[in-house]
């Protein structure tokens, strides 16, 4: 690490006390990188074993890394905090201008405490920050206005990040998520909870500051192989289509989870297909900060108002694939206009997406089964396709009319441990399912990943190029897995975006990280991997984590997947065999830092 | 007479790509050196304005140094000098575009000199490196 450079500030705000100040912590930095590395031991630091995650004992902690602000595609931001959702380890990225304006206004990383009494924002610009009154912003439904409304408020614009929760992180429904730049988002793990536990509606970051780099000749050559290869072929399925492209391969696999994972094949594919979506839909493209793929897909629609004649209002409505599967195929969805305005009614409330699709979708089937009925969903008749209902669901689940809307904002775990459906009820380790039926792989995966995310390891893949095609044994399966997901502790950590993995080949990695002063080997990166990752598992069984313990649901062994059923003792041994190696501590010692 | 010349800004996907090769060509990455701003044009939904010096040719900028340390050029745009500087900061008041930049680690200011190096890194053809001739130039 280059000696004048601010990455190892770390700047501190303590919401009860209403303090502010900043400490340099290159002990941190130096020996992690930063991101996610560093983002684990702020959390063991900070975090109290038993934390009540809702309670001013549980910290949010956010991290950038070196790379950011020097090369393209480091611009995500990692955020570490106990999750409300899953009681455990919550840890999400967003990318936007987040990255590069919190490691811009002169910091690495940020570590809020406590909890404030009255509604609060935090603005930061150009090394300075401040505690504001957001008490004329609470109760604000909309994450939009919110944002909009500091937008006009605050300075800086064009290098600023404006992160804020809606209606749904004030009331603490477990999954809300934090929003930024419009259409960015710590999605999963209920960070928008945690803002509202401390009466946080936003968090301003602004800066421009230079960053010092290592040999300047250098610099420039090796950004410029970096920024070529980012617009090569790795990336142009995100730029072009967008991610969702993956829709109609995976229909036509058998893999797209639909209602409820009922079916994997949804007849209305074509009509909610990436492609749909691109010739009728696309209103524009947006990039996140210092990336050149531009992979945000904004779609236009226009809605006329039914007591005016020729009145229209046209929303612009971010679509990715996940949301795609979510809230359109797992509930049946027929049609992109109705697709947009239910997705539009979760971002504005600003809910995960996909814990909401999978959820409703859960609501949906038991309603069907007889389960629950109107007296339970408040005279809502859930249907699939239907979604004005889920709009109204949404609703509800923001403003808790009984009992088991109260359940419905806590996750699918929870709601089905209480009305039974369990066997269909889709999470993993109480984090609801991604949109991969593609195999054993992508489900260990959601199992045994950190985060139970489909991005922990990327099982998905490792189900369509080799399980596909020929049989591997748990160890083995446990290895490749594994090996995915501590070299990602490497991306993460650099806080380079999971698209670029293909342009971050180690190589570029270890001569990228020299610019910054980082002097690394292969063998050094391995390592740092490996000891992140079992730093996050120490955590998570610290919180009680209990992988034996963990529900699989019996849907997923029911409905056929491209590579055939799934076996309930493979996945079973594979998770064992995972969890044996992932608290496997790496020999020799960590490097020397620079 | 060279200046950078913004195509369609309605192509801008916000990237800020351009504004990150400023600030390289003088050997540091962050942006405190850029002198080429992005930002949206009231919410990333409407689409962002690019924000730069347009070489007019009657610089407001210039009209208001009270050191003349900025100067037209007769090839364009604003020469500056920095020794005669005072760092008053009347020149980043008089452009309306906003595109005389703050250099906040030095208290200077900083204005494009149409070197074009942002051009090759926007990934949507956005700017361009433009040459006027000069009799063309009162149609600008």
């Amino acid at each position: 690490m280059l000696e004048n450079d601010t990455l190892p500030r770390v700047l501190y705000v303590d919401l009860t006390k209403r303090r502010i100040w900043h400490e340099y912590r290159p002990d941190i930095f130096e020996h992690t990188i930063g991101g996610t590395g560093a983002g684990i031991r702020l959390l063991q630091e900070e975090c109290p074993e038993g934390a009540d995650p809702l309670g001013p004992e549980n910290p949010i902690i956010l991290t950038v890394g070196p790379m950011t602000g020097l090369f393209p595609m480091a611009s995500k931001t990692v955020a570490m905090f106990k999750s409300p959702h899953t009681g455990n380890l919550g840890e999400s990225h967003s990318g936007g201008r987040s990255a590069t304006s919190i490691r811009l206004s002169g910091y690495g990383a940020v570590v809020i405490r406590g909890a404030s009494e009255s509604p609060v924002f935090i603005a930061v610009h150009n090394n300075q920050a401040y505690i504001r009154d957001a008490s004329a912003l609470w109760g604000m439904h909309s994450s939009f206005t919110v944002g909009r409304i500091i937008r006009d408020y605050e300075p800086d614009a064009g290098i600023r990040t404006i992160m804020r929760i809606g209606i749904a992180g004030e009331r603490m429904v477990s999954y809300a998520c934090v929003s930024m730049e419009s259409y960015r988002h710590f999605g999963r793990l209920g960070l928008g909870a945690v803002f509202g536990s401390k009466k946080l509606k936003a968090l301003v970051f602004a800066g421009k500051h230079s960053i010092p780099v290592s040999n300047r000749k250098d610099y420039l050559k090796i950004y410029d192989n970096i920024f070529q290869s980012a617009l090569d072929k790795p990336t142009k399925k995100y730029r072009e289509l967008g991610t969702s492209e993956n829709i109609l391969p995976l229909n036509e696999l058998g893999s797209l989870p639909t209602r409820n994972l009922k079916q994997t094949r949804f007849e209305n594919a074509h009509n909610i297909s990436g492609e749909k979506f691109a010739e009728d839909y696309l209103g524009r493209r947006v990039a996140c900060a210092h990336c050149p793929v531009g992979c945000i897909h904004l779609a236009a629609l226009r809605q006329p108002y039914k007591d005016e004649p020729y009145f229209y209002k046209t929303s612009m409505i971010p679509y990715d694939y996940e949301p795609i599967y979510a809230l359109g195929s797992m509930l049946g969805m027929p049609d992109i206009p109705d697709l947009l305005k239910l997705i539009d009614i979760v971002e504005t409330y600003g809910l995960d997406c996909m814990s909401t699709g999978v959820i409703l979708a859960w609501a949906t089937e038991a309603f069907e089964k007889g389960i629950i009925s109107e007296k339970e969903t408040d005279g809502v008749k859930l249907t699939w396709g239907d979604y004005r209902c889920y709009m109204k669901a949404v609703e509800n689940i923001i403003e808790q009319p009984n009992e088991f809307y109260k359940a419905l904002a806590k996750g699918v775990d929870h709601a089905s441990s209480i009305y039974g459906g369990s066997d269909y009820a889709l999470s993993y380790g109480s984090n609801e399912m991604s949109g991969y039926h593609t195999g054993p792989a992508a489900h260990i995966g959601y199992f045994t990943g950190a985060r139970h995310s489909h991005l922990d390891n990327a099982g998905y893949s490792v189900d369509q190029k080799t399980l596909i095609k020929e049989k591997v044994s748990p160890q083995d399966l446990a290895k490749m897995l594994l090996k995915e997901e501590q070299w990602r502790q490497i991306l993460s950590s650099l806080v380079v975006c999971y698209f670029a993995r293909g342009v971050y080949t180690p190589e570029v990695v270890i001569d990228a990280l020299k610019i910054s002063g980082f002097d690394l080997t292969q063998d050094d990166l391995n390592q740092i991997g490996i000891k992140t990752l079992v730093e996050k598992n120490k955590f998570k069984f610290r919180e009680g984590f209990k992988p034996e313990e963990m529900r699989i649901p019996r849907r997923i062994l029911e409905t056929l997947s491209p590579t055939g059923y799934l076996d309930e003792d493979y996945i079973k041994e594979t998770i064992r065999c995972y969890m044996e190696a992932v608290l496997i501590e790496p020999e020799p010692a960590l490097p020397n830092p620079v | 007479m060279r200046r950078l010349a913004i195509l369609d800004n309605e192509k801008c996907v916000g990237c800020q790509c351009c504004m990150f090769a400023c600030a390289r060509r003088t050997g540091q990455g962050g942006l405190a050196e850029s002198r080429i701003g992005i930002r949206s044009e009231g919410g990333i939904e409407h689409g962002f304005v690019v924000i730069v010096c347009r070489a007019c040719e009657q610089p407001q900028c210039c009209k208001v140094c009270p050191t003349d340390a900025l100067v037209p050029k007769r090839t364009g745009g604003v020469a500056y000098n920095p020794d005669k500087c005072i760092g008053c900061q009347l020149c980043v008041k008089a452009c309306p575009i906003g595109s005389v930049f703050w250099d906040a680690e030095i208290k200077k200011p900083m204005i494009c000199i149409a070197c074009g190096f942002c051009v090759k890194y926007c990934p949507c053809s956005v700017i361009a490196l433009e040459n006027i001739p000069e009799k063309e130039l009162s149609e600008v």
